[in-house]
């Protein structure tokens, strides 16, 4: 079963009111995979990103984790997950960094990466902690475990929020804007961090406006327009030979 | 000015006052701590339910909100006390039992908390939604339960502001329990007063019981500041 995949999306649609948003989306990302979504402002690509893990709750559509399909029913015309108990099992592995970082100000670095292992996943506070020691380590805070979040530069908050997905040792990992919030300088250092974990043949998701870091780390990369899958294929041909012209005209904007 | 003010009054023992004002003093303190306590209680109750509820809970936690804080609070503690007290006994009464009697202790905790529980449910709503919400849908996020995220996430993120208001509300609560002299409660205030006519002395007395007060505040006021600086930390550096 190794070539499950750990992220299916089947023609996602998602209606906020009377504006469709996404407009019939699929995706797939076998284990292993870096898919970067890239699209301009509206284009829906926060939103398919965030359905993923049901932070909105999809219009129509089925989404899969490691195969296993979340269960909706329809209310009043309305999906809505049928089962929150199993939503929250699958969000466990779905570790997702924010644009804001989204860290928990009243919890040490420390604290904010083992919340989730003791707190949800039941693991032991001494493995925890050792295990968040190990993480912050690979994302080069080891010094910060015991200052609080308001104590961190921007990038440092975002190399927690990092630290704090893969303390919960994440079946894929969902990155929405991740470098969007934060001063040039700071980029870097948040993007070297994510371009470790890619290398590592982490699966992942990646919504990013870095046009030349999707092209570095993305083994597959999908330009979202106005709700729909414009063009999507490995990074070469995406940046190197795009086909539509609205990718073309939006990689020359970026650019 | 302090000529023939006889200060013996005061004293432990009989036919000295003051051992029977510590006792009211300590009443005092017994009912405003467990109002408050209650209150809070309530008031987290209350703002789940306003921010989270239903439309029924919802309309029934704002009925609350608007009636506590629109009538008086001796009304109120009138009302709870007397109606409440006679509507327990006569439901009592229904189900086959005998009348009850409620110990007075509890019955004022009741009255106070059910006051203070209308404010505190405005004061930790506030609380809540100054949380901002991402940090809250990161546990989501996460698959944290609902019950949970309020607890390890919420709650503790809402503290540093709600401690104004609930600091505020506490020195009320130690004030508000003088009004349930009214009914008859031996606390400070009542005791205050039967020492005072009893033996005349009434700038005495009324003055011992004014320091006594006084005096709760400023040991309450050293307690809120220590706690309003452990609930403050992590955020103190950004201020």
């Amino acid at each position: 079963m190794t070539d499950q995949p750990a992220i299916q999306v089947e023609d996602l649609h998602k209606r906020f009111g009377t504006v469709e948003v996404l407009k019939g989306v699929s995706l797939t990302a076998r284990p292993g995979d870096v898919v970067a979504v890239i699209g301009g402002s509206g284009s829906g690509k926060s939103t398919m990103l965030r359905c993923i893990n049901l932070l909105e709750t999809p219009s129509a559509g089925r989404i899969s984790i490691k195969g296993e399909a979340y269960e909706m029913r329809s209310v009043r015309g309305e999906m809505e997950p049928a089962n929150r108990k199993q939503v929250q099992r699958i969000r466990a592995h779905l570790g997702m960094v924010f644009q804001s970082f989204n860290l928990w100000p009243h919890r040490t670095v420390l604290g904010n990466v083992t919340e989730v292992p003791i707190h949800v996943l039941g693991v032991k506070r001494a493995e925890a902690e050792a295990r968040a020691i190990a993480v912050l380590e690979r994302v080069g805070l080891g010094d910060k475990r015991d200052a609080w979040p308001a104590q961190l530069s921007g990038g440092q908050q975002q190399r927690c929020a990092i630290a704090r997905v893969l303390a919960v040792e994440p079946t894929a990992m969902l990155f929405d804007e991740p470098t969007s919030a934060l001063d040039p300088e700071l980029v870097n250092e948040v993007l070297s961090v994510i371009r470790d974990l890619a290398s590592e043949k982490r699966t992942m998701i990646l919504v990013t406006h870095e046009m030349a870091f999707a092209r570095d780390v993305a083994t597959h990369v999908i330009f979202l327009r106005d709700g729909r899958i414009e063009e999507e294929g490995p990074p070469e041909q995406i940046f190197g030979a795009p086909r539509s012209p609205h990718l073309q005209q939006f990689i020359r904007s970026v650019a | 000015m302090l000529d023939g003010i006889d200060f013996s009054l005061l004293a432990l023992d009989s036919p000295g006052w003051g051992g029977a004002l510590l006792e009211g003093f300590l009443v005092s303190i017994q009912l405003a701590a467990g109002g408050y306590l209650l209150g809070l209680a309530i008031g987290i109750c209350g703002a789940v339910a306003k921010l989270y509820g239903g439309r029924v809970t919802r309309d029934l936690a704002e009925i609350y909100t608007i009636v506590i804080r629109a009538v008086p609070e001796l009304v109120l503690m009138l009302l709870f006390y007397y109606v409440g007290t006679d509507l327990a006994n006569r439901a009592m009464q229904a189900m086959g039992y005998s009348g009850f009697d409620i110990d007075g202790l509890t019955a004022g905790i009741l009255v106070i908390g059910l006051v203070q529980g209308g404010y505190a449910t405005e004061v930790i709503r506030g609380a809540i939604r100054a949380v901002p919400h991402g940090q809250i849908e990161a546990a989501q996020a996460f698959g944290m339960a609902p019950l949970k995220v309020l607890r390890r996430v919420t709650l503790p993120a809402a503290t540093p502001h709600a401690i104004p208001g609930m600091a505020n509300l506490w020195m009320i609560a130690t004030k508000d329990t003088a009004l349930l002299a009214v009914i008859g409660f031996s606390e400070l205030t009542l005791v205050t007063r039967q020492a005072a006519s009893a033996t005349r002395a009434y700038f005495l007395f009324f003055l011992a019981a004014g320091a006594l007060y006084l005096l709760l505040t400023l040991v309450s006021n050293l307690g809120l500041r220590l706690f309003e600086k452990r609930a403050r930390r992590g955020l103190a550096e950004v201020r």
